[in-house]
């Protein structure tokens, strides 16, 4: 397996979604690939950060304000 | 392409192949769960915001107070990452709440209500964009027609805890940065599909967009916020080489 073919399995990889055959191939490929064992890992660490990290949070009194907007106007009928 | 999406009702199971594979936790192991992902019902199992839903449809308003509590934060976030602004994303959180609510009888339950409610709030979100830019349309493949990040290019490695050298607020601003040189139409999957948790499935009907497209820029946007943030995580230890294909 070349790294090429290696990082078109990268999405399915991190999803969790190869099939055994596939799995054990590209284990096989990161052995001796230094390279894509670091993208892997930083891929998966890229990922997990972003969702980890709430980069645009909803602050309690903006959140309470929006919400009473929304539901006076529910109750009215919109 | 001009992008406009119509609210259609469709059914988005859960996709597994049945030739995928178990999980192998030993041999790669997986990501954390995502926060706001909702567990997934099982087939005769009825997921529990189809019964709020039934009691809104049934003259309960206060039905829908728990509806909007679940998920506004997640609507918030997504009209941020599409708009960039704080007041317009404010805007979008209640339009898409309130238009979702009006149409509440369109929504038939063959597809999560999240999920619909996604599809209304980026909707939302493009329209507030386009009356920003004076009227010009606006399209999910804005400025994706580039090869950067196709192929990673720094091989460096991370730092362990890397995140644990900078504050919340450096490493908020980071993600934010990072993030927001994406161009839209990537910035748009990854955030739907690894942040808020959609499936493959579920982000290409939200977008408009073919199965395969999504995948194509979901490994482009992952790859491209890998190599981004590599410039603020990088070990110590210094680069590794560019890479040789083998």
């Amino acid at each position: 397996m070349t790294c090429t073919e290696f990082l078109a399995q990268l999405d399915d990889l991190l999803d969790d979604a190869v099939t055994v055959e596939m799995r054990a191939d590209l284990k096989e490929h990161l052995r001796g690939c230094e390279h894509c064992e670091v993208t892997l890992n930083t891929t998966r660490k890229t990922i997990e950060i972003y969702r980890s990290h709430e980069i645009y949070a909803l602050p309690t009194d903006l959140r309470e304000r929006l919400h009473a907007a929304i539901m006076a106007r529910c109750k009215k009928g919109c | 392409m001009v992008w406009f999406l119509s609210l259609p009702s469709v059914t988005l199971d859960w996709y597994r192949p049945a030739h995928v594979a178990p999980r192998l936790l030993d041999v790669f192991p997986k990501l954390t769960p995502m926060a706001t992902i909702q567990p997934i019902a099982g087939e005769n199992e009825q997921h529990p915001d189809v019964a709020l839903v039934e009691r809104v449809r049934g003259g309960d308003v206060s039905a829908y107070d728990t509806l909007v509590r679940k998920y506004d934060r997640q609507i918030f976030r997504i009209a941020q990452h599409i708009t960039q602004n704080r007041e317009d994303a404010e805007d979008v959180m209640q339009d898409a709440f309130l238009k979702a609510y009006e149409k509440l009888e369109q929504f038939q339950g063959n597809s999560k209500f999240y999920t619909w409610l996604v599809r209304i709030a980026v909707n939302e979100s493009l329209m507030r964009l386009r009356k920003r830019r004076t009227g010009r349309m606006v399209s999910i493949d804005e400025d994706v027609e580039t090869e950067e990040g196709s192929v990673p290019r720094d091989l460096a490695d991370w730092a362990p805890d890397p995140e644990q050298n900078y504050t919340q607020s450096e490493l908020a601003d980071i993600l934010r940065k990072t993030i927001q040189g994406l161009p839209q139409g990537f910035r748009v999957v990854f955030v739907l599909r690894d942040v808020e948790g959609l499936s493959t499935e579920e982000t290409a009907e939200t977008l408009g967009l073919s199965v395969p497209a999504v995948k194509s820029r979901l490994l482009r946007a992952r790859l491209q916020l890998r190599e981004r943030l590599t410039r603020y995580f990088r070990s110590k230890k210094g680069p590794k080489e560019m890479g040789v294909e083998k």
